[in-house]
Parts: C-alpha cells; sequence; structure tokens
C-alpha cells in the first residue's frame, strides 16, 4: 500500500506551480531586461522549442537525428513561400499551413529513417536533410536562393494586431515575444503530456530496450515513425516562428550545423531530462550570441564548450543539477 | 486438450540444427519443462514459436490455428508471452512502469497521447496487484536497474506475466540466482502460474528444479525431441541420464 501511495499520487501541483511560476518569471522579464535582451530571450524560447521537439527522439526514443534542421528550415520556408508568394501576412495563418507542411516532410523523412537505427538512421536523417538543403540552394528563383527570401512583421491575431508606423520594431519585439511565450507554453504543456502518457511510456520503452518492447507487442517501427511525425513537427513549429522575428529564410537554416546546434542545445541543457532542452535552447542562444560577438572564432568556443561539457557535465545542465540535488538529499538522509 | 502444437518444424542455422523436424505438443494448463544440454535447440523453439526466429519449414499451431506467418504482435494478442534467458527489462524505467507499460500495451492504451499514464486507475490497480503477486510492490518506484538479480528475474516474468497469456515461456527464469533465490523465484512463478491457469513452458537445467515443479518434461538434443514425459518416467529415462551424465547416445 505504501508503494500505492508513493507511485499514483507523485502529485503534479509542485510541477504546474513551478511551470506557473517559470512562465510569470519570463512575462515579467521584457521590461526589466530590456528590447535587445528581450529578443535574444525570443530566440531562446523559439530554440528551447526545436530542441524539446528534437528531444521526443532523442531523450524518450532514442534516435539521435542529425537532420532536424530540414524541419525547422521547412518551417521557415513555408512562412517565407507565404508571405513572397501569395502575400499572406498572418501569423496564424503562416502556423495552419506551416505545420501541416513541416508535419509531411517529418512523416515523409521518418517513413525512410525509422528502418534503420544507431549511426544509420543519424546518416540517413544527415543525407536527407542534406537533399533539402541542396534544393533549397538549386531552385534558387523559388528560394532566392544563398540571398534567402525576405519576410514582412505578420499581423498577429487574425489581424487585430499590426505593426506599422513609428515604434514599429519595438512593439513588434515586445509583442512578439509574449506571442512565442504563449506558444511556447502550449508546446512545453504538450510535450510534457506526450511524453508522460502511455505512448510516451512505449517510446521509452523502445528507448530502454527495442526488444522486449516488441515482446510486449510494441510495434516498434511505427511508434518511431510516430515519435518522429511528432518530433519533426514540433522543431517544424519552432522554425514557422524564427522566420518572421529573423526578417529572412535563408538555406543556412537548411545546412547541416544548423542540426549540429539543436543537438549541441540539446546535450547542453541534458536530454535525459524533460526541462533540459529548455534550459539548454535559452543558454546556447546566449553562449552563441556572446560567442560570436566576442570573437571571430565562435565556432572554435562553441566546440570547445561542447567537448568540455562532454568531458566535465556528460548529463548537461539540467541533468548535473539533478545528479547535486539528489546528493545532497542523499548525504542529508545519512545517519550521523 | 491441445493448445501449441509444432509440426515438422524445422530451422538450421548452416550445417547445424537448431530444431530439426520437431513434434512438440503443449496441453492447456500443464506446467511443462523443456530441458537438455547447451545446443539442444530449446531457446531456438522458444523463439520460433514466439515469432523472434522464421522456421524453414513446418507449421506452428496454436489453439487450432496456423499462426506460422504471423508477427509478434499478433502472437501476443493471441496469449503467447515469454521472458528472457538473459533478463531484458525497461532498465530506465520504474519497476512499476516495467509492469505497467505490459498492461497498456495489452489494452492498446500505449496509442493514446492524450492521456496522462499516472492517472490510469484501472492499470494502476492491475500493476500494483501484479508487483503484489511477485513480491516487488515494495520495489514500485525503483528503477528497475536498480533491482537485484532475483528480483530482475521475477519482473522479467512479471512484464511477460501481466500481458495475462495462455501459454507463457519462461527462458532459464532461475540462472544465475543463488539457490535461495531460485526456489524463492520458482514458488512464486508456479503459485502465479496454477493460481492465474496460464500453461507454462519452462526451459531450465537445474534437474531439482524441473522435477520439483513440472507436470511433464520433455527433452531435446542435438535439435531434436529426444523424450517426453512425467518427472518419474524422465527419471527412469536411460537416454535422459546418459545426456546429463554427458555419455554419447551410443554408449
Amino acid at each position: 500500500m505504501k508503494a500505492d501511495v508513493g507511485i499514483r499520487h507523485r502529485s503534479k501541483l509542485p510541477l504546474a506551480v513551478a511551470g506557473l511560476a517559470a512562465t510569470g518569471i519570463l512575462a515579467a522579464l521584457p521590461p526589466i531586461v530590456g528590447l535587445y535582451q528581450t529578443q535574444l530571450l525570443t530566440y531562446g524560447l523559439i530554440t528551447a522549442i526545436a530542441a524539446l521537439g528534437f528531444n521526443i527522439l532523442l531523450g524518450y526514443t532514442g534516435l539521435l537525428s542529425f537532420g532536424h534542421s530540414a524541419f525547422f528550415g521547412a518551417g521557415a520556408y513555408s512562412v517565407a513561400l507565404l508571405a513572397q508568394n501569395l502575400g499572406i501576412h498572418s501569423m496564424e495563418a503562416y502556423i495552419l499551413i506551416g505545420i501541416p507542411a513541416t508535419a509531411i516532410l517529418s512523416a515523409a523523412f521518418g517513413y525512410i529513417s525509422v528502418r534503420h537505427t544507431r549511426i544509420f538512421f543519424g546518416i540517413l536523417t544527415l543525407a536527407l536533410s542534406q537533399v533539402l538543403y541542396s534544393l533549397a540552394l538549386k531552385f534558387f528563383w523559388v528560394t532566392n536562393g544563398t540571398d534567402g527570401l525576405r519576410i514582412s512583421r505578420p499581423t498577429l491575431l487574425g489581424g487585430l494586431i499590426t505593426f506599422s508606423g513609428s515604434g514599429a520594431f519595438e512593439r513588434f519585439i515586445i509583442t512578439y515575444y509574449y506571442y512565442v511565450l504563449a506558444i511556447f507554453v502550449v508546446c512545453v504543456v504538450l510535450i510534457w503530456i506526450i511524453v508522460h502518457s502511455p505512448f510516451g511510456k512505449a517510446l521509452q520503452s523502445i528507448r530502454d530496450n527495442e526488444t522486449r518492447a516488441a515482446f510486449i507487442g510494441i510495434s516498434i517501427r511505427r511508434y518511431r515513425w510516430f515519435a518522429f511525425l511528432l518530433s519533426g513537427t514540433f522543431t517544424g513549429i519552432a522554425g514557422i516562428l524564427w522566420a518572421p522575428l529573423n526578417g529572412l529564410a535563408t538555406p543556412d537554416v537548411l545546412y547541416w550545423p544548423f542540426s549540429g546546434e539543436i543537438v549541441f542545445t540539446a546535450i547542453l541543457g541534458g536530454f535525459r531530462t524533460f526541462a533540459g532542452p529548455i534550459i539548454g535552447g535559452i543558454v546556447f542562444t546566449y553562449l552563441k550570441t556572446y560567442a560570436v560577438a566576442t570573437t571571430e572564432y565562435w565556432q572554435a568556443l562553441l566546440g570547445s564548450v561542447l567537448v568540455l561539457l562532454v568531458m566535465v557535465l556528460p548529463a548537461g545542465i539540467v541533468g548535473t543539477l539533478h545528479r547535486i540535488t539528489a546528493s545532497l538529499i542523499a548525504i542529508g538522509k545519512r545517519p550521523s | 486438450m491441445i493448445l501449441l502444437q509444432t509440426i515438422n518444424l524445422k530451422k538450421w542455422f548452416g550445417d547445424t540444427p537448431a530444431c530439426d523436424d520437431v513434434n512438440f505438443a503443449v496441453q492447456k494448463g500443464e506446467f511443462l519443462s523443456l530441458v537438455g544440454s547447451n545446443g539442444a535447440g530449446k531457446t531456438s523453439l522458444v523463439n520460433l514459436i514466439s515469432a523472434q526466429l522464421r522456421p524453414d519449414s513446418g507449421q506452428i499451431m496454436f489453439e487450432g490455428r496456423d499462426i506460422t506467418g504471423i508477427s509478434v504482435a499478433e502472437r501476443i494478442r493471441l496469449g503467447i508471452a515469454r521472458s528472457f534467458q538473459i533478463v531484458n527489462l525497461f532498465d530506465g524505467m520504474s519497476v512499476f512502469d516495467n509492469v505497467a507499460l505490459s498492461i497498456f500495451s495489452r489494452q492498446g492504451k500505449t496509442r493514446s497521447a492524450a492521456t496522462l499514464a499516472d492517472l490510469d486507475q484501472e492499470v494502476h490497480g492491475e500493476a500494483i496487484s501484479v508487483l503484489g503477486q511477485f513480491g516487488l510492490t515494495d520495489k514500485a518506484g525503483v528503477l528497475a536497474s536498480g533491482l537485484a538479480q532475483g528480483e530482475r528475474k521475477l519482473l522479467d516474468v512479471a512484464i511477460a506475466y501481466a500481458l495475462r497469456p495462455k501459454l507463457l515461456f519462461l527462458d532459464e527464469p532461475t540462472s544465475g540466482v543463488s539457490t535461495r533465490d531460485k526456489a524463492q523465484i520458482m514458488d512464486t512463478v508456479s503459485s502465479i502460474v496454477r493460481a492465474g491457469q496460464v500453461t507454462a513452458v519452462v526451459i531450465e537445467h537445474d534437474m531439482d528444479v524441473v522435477f520439483r515443479y513440472s507436470d511433464r518434461i520433455v527433452m531435446m538434443h542435438e535439435g531434436r525431441l529426444l523424450a517426453d514425459g512425467t518427472p518419474d518416467e524422465i527419471k527412469t529415462n536411460k537416454d535422459v541420464a546418459n545426456i546429463l551424465l554427458g555419455v554419447p547416445l551410443s554408449a
């Protein structure tokens, strides 16, 4: 009965309170930190959504994708193409059209990729994403090649909020921050439910022991495919949100180093924890921004951080904090 | 009543026969032990029946239905489950989740991504009940990787049992555990199997365990069935004695 209580009533209340407190802090930040930091934070939240989506595959299904730039880029380009070719400037339209577009791409790439695991899966996702990158370069009459496609500031909430006239940039940065924050919260809640659902448990069983998962009746390939589809779609949502903020979609977001950045982000935060990619997304955004501003060898600096991270903090920031907390609790419980 | 039957089942690995024209039958409700020296073909036979291996030829019939060509998942749905010689757990998950996952899968709930697993009271109650039957209730919240070897063996069987199979294959459930733990594991398993009216086929090397718990014993040798009978019949079978003592059959 003791275990019954311990398992069943793992209360969600502290988690909900912590989530609300974190959201409250994030909502209170713009007037305190100023415009530039608000813009950086928006990029951080978007990167966190991409990393959370990516982590459905890595952290919960045990599949390391090197091709998630494809879905981020597909999201960004779907916005750019809608704006350039169809004259659509509604953020909600971008989201409603962009999500199915990235979902279809994820379903197609996933269908091919999940037939393989380990290094073969990684290489296949990398190859597929680079096919998309080369298409973005070659079809320059559609994508405008390396110059990319410009995206003007969209309207928000079905045209209720528009950005023109003096102070439009400042208003856009602040308003868009809250828009992204709202979608970020929705994505976090959705992904949290998914990974704590029976489906999410099935994914974790595949990650832990594929053979045994098959012998309790779980269809491995089908579940991996669904995980891929969800993962790519959430990363695509990040791309959709990123495009209007950046104002330009270039093939860089489809190139493999960008996939590497998503992997880096998840490892930095800790891919074995739910919150790891969120912290990783925000920290990585700041780390990259300040590395770029500090030295022209910023890639070398980020590379060194990654090496250091893998060697010293293999569990990432959040994973290490968990371990330290657990150790302190264990020490506290030890009889003196 | 015959629950499972193999008809001329054949599987060769190169020149080595794993199963050579095996005609094997399991009666409903019995506790059957499958014995034989290493390489006799016991695990291969279970792998063929559970669809981990595909036979070269022959048929597998379950409840009168030919299941030779159907998938692992379909066989599980029909009521065939197994545990493994080398313990196969979900080490990154709690003991509770290991068992609950079997129940979710059996009930077709693993397709649900919009509900929280922890809040499913029906699955929760059943998982706690299964853990109680296997004496693992106190370990429910522990990671599977943190269990002792004997407990890991029990959890391995509990995962298979939670699928509520009609036919349960247990591949060496007592290997690698202490003599004291062996008795505990087999007492637990046999009482649960008999109480749950599950038919069990146990691969086992320890003949004391085999003679103590089995209704019937089948011995395999070099991919073929060598002997089939009650524990008393097997005890007096000279071929079996020769194999167990390492004497060639021709002697």
